[in-house]
């Protein structure tokens, strides 16, 4: 009885150590992205990703072979209208139930230098954490599988490396 | 038939639902707090795992959604296009790719629709991070255009 008591209390410790703000704005989160994925989807059959409006955006500008295909240039302007609506979304949250105006203290360079890599890294492979990590496991495809493998073990090395190595923040 | 696909693309409704979709994500990505590369940083240092939370929602959303779009065997209403799956052809590029996307990520705490979203909180300094991702995506086009001239046959148009 009483080492039940303990284990109960061991185990909500630990579950208050792993997740210090709870789960609930999270799981809720989620769901929104998950179901403004499916007004697409249900609307014009589009499995929408974040990624693909750097290169269908850079076809407006570039005329490199590669951002010239067909794929980015039939939906350059939606993705623009894509873009537009997850940072209203973002903007109708934090000005009503959110927190207003919010600026990073993550240093310019780790945003720029981390940004160049994330643009080559989704680009080449396929997607980002939207279309992989979201809908590619969502279809239970062992490609996004793989590749969401991948990016987290290399993003939870890459962040603790830089932690130790007293960067902050 | 091309006409009419295109003004399905191009319409309206089109728009309006790409972007009532588009407003439901941003609402998600800022609920959840995954704009601030801060919170983002945290998971990756194991400090806090509710962003498992945040792919796993989603993720189990466009399951049920995929699963009984595709069972249908119907076409979406604006497009014509038939629900299906999204599945991606595995080659080295997603892992070479999704290694690099992970250096990228664990550096900056930052995802494309995040940030985004982080540009709608009035984020200015994710400009960086925005412009270093069409940086990055411009140099894989320009390497990988120049790969393709050089390797296809002179006859190409």
């Amino acid at each position: 009885m009483t080492a039940g008591v303990v284990g109960f209390a061991l185990a909500a410790g630990a579950l208050d150590s792993l997740f210090p703000n709870g789960v609930l704005a999270y799981a809720l989160g989620g769901v929104c992205i998950g179901l403004g994925v499916s007004v697409i989807y249900l609307g014009t059959g589009h499995i929408v990703g974040a990624s693909t409006f750097l290169e269908s955006t850079l076809s407006y500008v570039s005329r490199l072979e590669r951002f010239q295909a067909s794929r980015f240039l039939a939906t350059r302007d939606w993705r623009l209208v894509f873009t537009f609506g997850i940072a209203g979304g973002a903007a109708i949250y934090a000005f009503t139930i959110g927190d207003g105006v919010w600026t990073t203290q993550v240093q310019p360079w780790r945003l720029a230098l981390g940004g160049i890599l994330v643009g080559i890294g989704t680009r080449l492979g396929k997607g980002c954490t939207s279309g992989h990590g979201v809908c590619g496991v969502g279809s239970l495809s062992t490609t996004s599988f793989a590749n969401v493998a991948t990016f987290l073990l290399l993003a939870i090395g890459v962040a603790n490396l830089v932690q130790a190595l007293g960067v902050s923040p | 038939m091309t006409a009419q696909s295109r003004s399905g693309e191009q319409g309206g409704a089109f728009n309006a639902v790409v972007l009532v979709g588009g407003l439901l994500f941003g609402f998600g990505l800022a609920l959840s707090n995954m704009h601030r590369p801060e919170v983002v940083l945290d998971f990756l240092q194991l400090q806090d795992l509710g962003l498992l939370f945040v792919m796993g929602g989603a993720a189990a959303v466009t399951a049920l959604v995929f699963t009984l779009g595709t069972r249908s065997g119907r076409s979406a209403p604006l497009t014509g296009r038939r629900y299906g799956r999204r599945l991606k052809s595995m080659d080295r590029n997603v892992l070479f790719g999704g290694a690099i996307f992970g250096v990228g990520w664990g550096l900056s705490g930052i995802c494309p629709g995040a940030a985004y979203a982080s540009v709608g909180v009035g984020n200015l300094p994710i400009l960086w991070g925005i412009g270093g991702m069409f940086v990055g995506a411009y140099a894989q086009g320009y390497v990988r255009s120049a790969r393709r001239t050089r390797t296809s046959t002179p006859t190409r148009e």
